[in-house]
């Protein structure tokens, strides 16, 4: 089962890390269409999506009835149904797979969480590493303040309240990032993560993965072999 | 108490002062029988029991009734399925008892859990770290039963074999009589591998059902009585 995870795939997998808040979906979005559009197969998908796994998560969710260590399970569980059916067959198909967060977000929020470490990338370590992996580094505060504002409420475990860091959601979301973010910071060598200024414009920072992702991958390989 | 692997975050073992007693064995192996002695056994004596199974967590034994149905889930998937449906009994059941001082009788527990996923392929040191979240029982009985006994009883009781329990997914025969003799065979060849490491009391289940009680009587109460070695 883990003997193939640095075999070479037709494939190749993009994920963008970063806050809420912090500029990752829209880049990924633009990279999505901007590929999709020289007529490459790519897929996207995001955190928290497969559809075996949804009512239980949410569930789970509503109810309170999640701890650190179930959270942490629940969202593996989650991750390894969209690894098992989608990312790995379509890497194999020679697809470019992005990913709106990868196992990296595990390791930040479970460990800010109190799950081990350790114990956290065995869990993971079915999956392959991303070939490319973008980290949007913008500061806890801008991403707070973008997530906050025009947002009437926080939810329960976006908001960290399971950590039981502040009775006040806004000010438990702050310090739950605050600690997201510097776990984000100790991986980010470990990963070789190609980090992203958060503070410049969306134009110039999507040249940039543009750039950064043509000069990687020979693009013109990833066409469509058939006819639509 | 302590786990087998990093402590849970949350649970400090310390403050568990119940006891843990696990029966594993297949089905047909006299499993819910034996379980049911115990109990009756157990209370009669005055001890407070909470039994616990696999699959009787409310957070994914629909999701889990709903897969087993069909075949939806990837190996890895259906694997950590399990293993959250295991770590929410353990935290929202077995944990809370053990802290109230009960005896909680586990009907089958990590080990039946992790020869089900070795046998279909998945990495053992994978699986072993994935159950470290595991609390360590104060006794593990396994009633082994030949295969040839579970198919007899399993007929005895339903008159046919559970596509699961005969390993039906992973093609080993297309003929369920033949590959039910064969998945119990490597099923019971994990358990041997697990036992040096978990420490397993085997009980031979090819007994009655009285002396096969009377056995497994003796080894809880002896375990009762070790208080101060945990």
């Amino acid at each position: 089962m883990m003997g193939h995870l640095t075999e070479e795939l037709p494939g190749k997998l993009i994920a963008v890390e970063g806050l809420d808040g912090s500029g990752k979906s829209t880049q990924i979005y633009l990279l999505k269409r901007w590929l999709e559009m020289r007529g490459l197969k790519v897929y996207f998908t995001e955190w928290n999506s497969s559809l075996v796994v949804k009512k239980a998560t949410s569930k789970g969710k509503k109810r309170q009835l999640l701890t650190p260590t179930t959270f942490s399970l629940i969202h593996c569980t989650d991750f390894a149904d969209r690894y098992e059916r989608q990312i790995l067959p379509l890497l194999k198909a020679g697809y470019l797979v992005l990913c709106d967060r990868y196992i990296y977000t595990a390791f930040a929020r479970d460990a800010v969480r109190g799950c081990s470490r350790p114990w956290l990338r065995r869990l993971y370590g079915f999956a392959r590493h991303p070939d490319l992996t973008f980290f949007f580094d913008t500061a806890p505060e801008t991403a707070y303040g973008r997530i906050v504002s025009g947002r009437p409420q926080l939810k329960y475990h976006e908001a960290g309240m399971d950590l039981g860091l502040s009775s006040d959601p806004y000010e438990s979301f702050r310090l739950f990032q605050r600690r997201i973010y510097d776990e984000y910071l100790a991986m980010k060598d470990e990963f070789s993560f190609v980090t992203m200024d958060g503070t410049v414009t969306i134009e110039a920072q999507q040249e940039r993965v543009r750039a950064v992702v043509s000069a990687a991958y020979d693009l013109p390989s990833f066409r469509w072999r058939t006819l639509r | 108490m302590r786990f087998y692997g990093e402590p849970m975050p949350g649970v400090n073992p310390d403050e568990l002062v119940g006891k843990l007693i696990v029966v594993e064995g297949a089905d047909g192996s006299g499993r819910s029988t034996q379980m049911d002695l115990l109990r009756d056994f157990l209370e009669h004596r005055g001890h407070a029991i909470l039994n616990v199974g696999l699959r009787r967590s409310t957070l994914v034994s629909e999701e889990l009734a709903e897969a087993k149905r069909g075949n939806v889930l990837g190996e890895i998937t259906r694997s950590l399925f399990y293993a959250t449906d295991f770590a929410d009994q353990l935290e929202n059941r077995i944990v809370p008892a053990l802290k109230a001082g009960f005896i909680v009788l586990a009907d089958r527990y990590i080990y039946t859990l992790m020869a089900r996923d070795i046998v279909r392929g998945a990495d053992p040191a994978w699986v072993r770290s994935l159950y470290g979240i595991a609390l360590v029982p104060h006794l593990v009985i396994y009633l082994r039963v030949s295969p040839g006994q579970l198919v007899e009883r399993n007929f005895r009781k339903n008159a046919t074999l559970d596509y699961w329990e005969s390993g039906m997914d992973l093609g080993l025969s297309r003929d369920i009589f033949d590959s039910f003799i064969r998945y119990q065979r490597l099923i019971q060849k994990q358990f041997s591998l697990m036992q040096h490491e978990y420490g397993f009391h085997i009980v031979n289940g090819n007994r009655s059902v009285r002396s096969v009680a009377g056995e497994i009587f003796s080894r809880v109460e002896a375990t009762l009585e070790m208080r101060h070695e945990f």
